[in-house]
């Protein structure tokens, strides 16, 4: 992880948990910042599949 | 019949259902070995020593009285301690959880298996909040695998598993939204079954993850496996995700083997990473059922990938009340990785939703060439408990969220499965995924009790 990537997940972390109220303290950060880079990441890889727009999404799933 | 463990719920349910054995027998016989073994494999939180015998007693008066005796008669069970037991409070591995009030009622599940004549003996360790592969627990100490107390049993119904694999009760009830129960079988080396997305209620049970939530159990036996799901399957208004749709009977079927079934094993993304032992598991597993075709899973890591970020926001949802006010009282380990669950942005769950309906279909035409389809369980056996990395695929990663990159991708879409024990030559057991088409837990179930005929899986019996 870059260090810019760092600040921006530092930045984001910062404005979102305090608009959510949800306290972070600073020996909790490196924890929560690796867990969002993974998180987000992954995000990355589904996003990248190309879906047509009307692809229904599935968020209660029925087997 | 010894009661001294290790039988099976069939046999005991036979025994009992003949009077050969009293089911009050079995009870302190069970209660026994808890008191014994379980300071060593820290599997129970709770024992329900005076619940266990009342039920007992009733249970051998219907049979003195001549009352169909049920075909679980006498089976002492336990359940995740995410699962409702009227009169406990249900904590869900967590701390704050205790100080909610007591369950007013049984979860649907654990008053079917006691309509058949089942008897609870108690709740089961787990990882908190089921966000977890390593059966760790900051609140009530690490489960310990039976094979190695100084290992994990894997998680998040890592009490599940240990009290199986080590002979405390035949029969244990577990979660899975993305390997909570076949994680743990694999490295417990025990039988677990992950039935279909809808089939089992989940009524009464805490939730993770509701769109990927599913409770199965878990057996040292195949047919056990099947008697309990018997037992368990049905409608039920209480979970509106259980499917209306009536019980589909395995147990009679088992016998019927892996005749005309179409087998092949997951290839690419399914061999990537996996140590030795559990490919040499697969490929023994396989080799016993003829599958020497190797089919190729779409998108698997894509699926993980879109698993993990809808666990990732949907748990954070679940929770962002208890982040706000106690965040103290989280395992630090669960709270961090929900924290940043809340920051997931909305936009990209939409996306790994969408995602999963693409790959459901695409998942779905291979059943139209295969019956069922084999996997790695776990990409190795049981780790030490504390450790926190591992190598995979020469990569040395976070071990905790990476446990289960063989499991998640086959929830997500709410496949059928078994996980079956192979156990080794010398060493730990470790646990190979049978996959069946949607509602197919039949398929699953008759491979893994053919498998076990044959003497390929079995759940061993661990040492001391």
């Amino acid at each position: 992880m870059s260090v810019s990537e760092t600040d921006d997940l530092d930045a984001f972390i910062a404005a979102g948990t305090r608009l959510m109220g949800l306290t972070v303290r600073p020996e909790w950060l490196e924890a929560i910042r690796l867990h969002l880079s993974v998180s987000l990441d992954h995000a990355k890889a589904v996003a990248e599949f190309p879906l047509p727009d009307e692809t229904d999404p599935a968020p209660v799933f029925s087997a | 019949m010894s009661g001294a463990g290790f039988e099976t719920a069939g046999a005991i349910a036979a025994a009992v259902g003949v009077r050969r054995c009293r089911a009050a027998d079995m009870v302190a016989a069970t209660l026994e070995r808890i008191a014994r073994d379980d300071a060593r494999l820290n599997a129970f939180t709770a024992v329900t020593a005076e619940r266990a015998r009342s039920r007992a007693a009733a249970v051998d008066a219907a049979t003195a009285a001549g009352t169909p005796p049920g075909p679980l008669a006498g089976v002492p069970f336990a359940v995740k301690n995410l699962i409702d037991i009227a009169g406990l409070p249900t904590v869900a591995g967590s701390r704050i959880n205790r100080d909610n009030p007591p369950a007013v009622a049984d979860a649907t599940l654990v008053a079917r298996l006691e309509a058949a004549g089942a008897i609870l003996v108690g709740a089961l360790n787990m990882g908190e909040y089921a966000y977890d592969f390593t059966g760790e627990n900051r609140h009530d100490g690490p489960s310990r695998n039976p094979h190695d107390p100084a290992r994990m049993t894997g998680g998040s119904s890592g009490g599940s598993g240990g009290a199986v694999a080590g002979g405390l009760v035949p029969l244990a009830l577990g979660s899975d939204t993305n390997g909570s129960i076949r994680v743990p079988s694999s490295f417990c080396g025990v039988f677990g079954l992950k039935p279909t997305y809808g089939r089992l209620s989940r009524a009464g049970s805490f939730p993770f993850v509701s769109s990927l939530d599913h409770l199965g159990p878990l057996a040292r036996c195949t047919r056990d496996l099947a008697l309990a799901y018997d037992a368990m399957q049905g409608p039920d208004p209480a979970d509106p995700v259980c499917a209306a749709r009536p019980a589909e009977p395995v147990a009679d079927q088992l016998t019927l083997g892996a005749a005309g079934l179409r087998v092949a094993t997951a290839g690419g993304y399914f061999r990537t990473g996996a140590a030795a032992e559990a490919l040499s598991a697969l490929d023994a597993v396989a080799s016993a059922l003829g599958a020497t075709r190797e089919i190729e899973i779409p998108e698997a890591a894509r699926a993980r990938a879109a698993a993990y970020v809808i666990t990732a926001s949907e748990g954070a949802a679940l929770h962002l009340d208890r982040l706000r006010e106690r965040p103290d009282d989280f395992d630090p380990e669960v709270r961090d990785r929900l924290i940043a669950g809340a920051l997931v942005p909305g936009a990209a769950v939409v996306r790994a939703h969408k995602f999963r309906r693409w790959f459901r279909a695409a998942v779905l035409r291979l059943f139209d060439e295969v019956d069922a389809i084999l996997a790695p369980a776990t990409p190795c056996v049981a780790p030490p408990i504390g450790q926190k990395t591992f190598v995979l695929d020469g990569r040395e990663l976070p071990l905790r969220p990476n446990i289960g990159i063989y499991t998640q991708p086959i929830s997500f879409i709410g496949l059928p499965v078994v996980a079956a024990p192979v156990p080794p030559t010398r060493g730990l057991p470790i646990g190979v995924q049978i996959i069946a088409a949607p509602w197919r837990e039949d398929v699953a179930l008759r491979l893994s009790h053919h498998l076990e005929a044959e003497g390929v899986v079995r759940a061993p019996r661990p040492p001391g």
